[in-house]
C-alpha cells in the first residue's frame, strides 16, 4: 500500500527558538499585538510503500530518528494517511 | 613527518587554509574526498569549515552519511586526533562523535568577526600546547554556532573538563559560552571559531597556531 506522510519537525520544548523569538518581536512593530508562543519548524511530505499503516509509521519514525530530525534539539509529529 | 588528512565534502571551503596552516608549522597535509570509504595513512584528521552538501536539511545532517565518515569514526575510536572546525564541528555533532547540537545564533545574525576565546583545558588534542586561561583572538564565521545541549549534558561536559574553549563575550547564545568541546577520549574536538584564519600575522592574528601545534603534537603521539 502507498501512504502519504507528513512530517512536522519542531524544536523540542525548552530549546530556545531564535527564529520564533525574532518573529514574535517583529509582530508588534507591524501592529499585531497579543501574539505569543511563536515556534518555527519545517514540514516534509513524501509517500512510502508499506504493508500497512503501522509498518509505514515505524519506517517513518526510524527515518526521522536517523536523518530528518536532530534528536538532540528537535522532534517530529508524524501523520500517515493512505494515499 | 606527521600527516594530517583534511576531509573535503561538496561545499567545503576552508580546506586549503587548513592545509596551509599545517604546512606552515612543518606538518604534512593532504585532502581526503568524502566519497572515499577509507582513509590513507594519516596521523590526524581535520573536518574543515564550509557548507558540506549545501547545509541541506541541517548543517552536517547529510555529511554524516558520506562514505568517509565510517572511516573517520573508526580512526576516532582508535584514539586518532579528529578536529572539526565550524561546519566540521556541526558534522561531528550530527555524526554523534561529539555531544550537543549547533542551533541558529541567538539574534539570528550571521556572525563574521574576531572573537576572544579562553582556553578551558589543555587536555585535548587541540589545546595540549596551550595554557588554561590563555586568551586567543580567532575569527568566527557562522549562522548556526549556538551550542545547545540538555542541562545534564552541559553539567557532564563541565564536570569532566570537556569544555575546550569558551567565548569571553558570548556572541551567539551558546550554552555555557561554549565555543568548543571534546569527546570522552579527548582526541575528538569540535569548535566554531576558525584557527586557520588566525595562522599568520598578515591575517591579523597568529593565535590559531597554538591549536595546530597541539594537533601536530597529538598526531605525532598517535603516529
Amino acid at each position: 500500500m502507498t501512504f502519504s506522510v507528513l512530517v512536522e519537525v519542531q524544536l523540542r520544548s525548552g530549546i530556545s527558538d531564535p527564529q520564533g523569538q525574532t518573529i514574535e518581536r517583529a509582530l508588534p512593530t507591524l501592529g499585531y499585538e497579543g501574539v505569543s508562543g511563536v515556534r518555527v519548524g519545517k514540514s516534509m511530505r513524501f509517500t512510502v510503500e508499506a504493508a500497512d499503516e503501522a509498518a509505514a509509521r515505524a519506517q517513518v519514525d526510524e527515518i526521522c530518528q536517523k536523518v530528518l530530525t536532530n534528536p538532540v534539539i528537535e522532534d517530529a509529529i508524524i501523520t500517515v494517511d493512505p494515499a | 613527518m606527521t600527516k594530517v588528512g583534511v576531509v573535503v565534502f561538496p561545499g567545503t571551503n576552508c580546506e586549503s587554509d587548513v592545509i596551509e596552516s599545517v604546512r606552515a608549522l612543518g606538518g604534512e597535509a593532504e585532502m581526503v574526498w568524502h566519497g572515499d570509504s577509507s582513509l590513507p595513512q594519516l596521523d590526524a584528521v581535520v573536518i574543515p569549515g564550509g557548507f558540506a552538501h549545501g547545509d541541506y536539511l541541517r548543517p552536517g545532517a547529510i555529511a554524516q552519511f558520506s562514505s568517509i565518515m565510517g572511516a573517520v569514526r573508526e580512526f576516532a575510536d582508535k584514539g586518532g586526533p579528529v578536529v572539526g572546525i565550524c561546519n566540521g564541528f556541526q558534522v561531528l555533532t550530527e555524526t554523534g562523535l561529539l555531544p550537543g547540537a549547533l542551533q541558529k545564533n541567538a539574534g539570528l545574525k550571521f556572525l563574521c568577526q574576531p572573537a576572544t576565546l579562553r582556553v578551558e583545558t589543555s587536555n585535548s588534542s587541540l589545546t595540549s600546547a596551550a595554557e588554561v586561561g590563555q586568551t586567543l583572538r580567532i575569527p568566527i564565521n557562522h549562522f548556526e554556532g549556538n551550542f545547545t545541549c540538555s542541562p545534564e549534558t552541559l553539567a557532564q561536559l563541565q564536570d569532566e573538563d570537556r569544555v575546550v574553549v569558551t567565548y569571553v563575550d558570548n556572541p551567539n547564545g551558546s550554552m555555557g559560552d561554549i565555543a568548543g568541546v571534546c569527546n570522552e577520549g579527548r582526541n575528538v574536538v569540535g569548535l566554531m571559531p576558525h584557527p586557520e584564519r588566525a595562522s599568520n600575522a598578515l591575517l591579523g592574528s597568529e593565535d590559531g597556531n597554538v591549536m595546530f601545534t597541539s594537533l601536530l603534537q597529538s598526531a605525532l603521539a598517535n603516529a
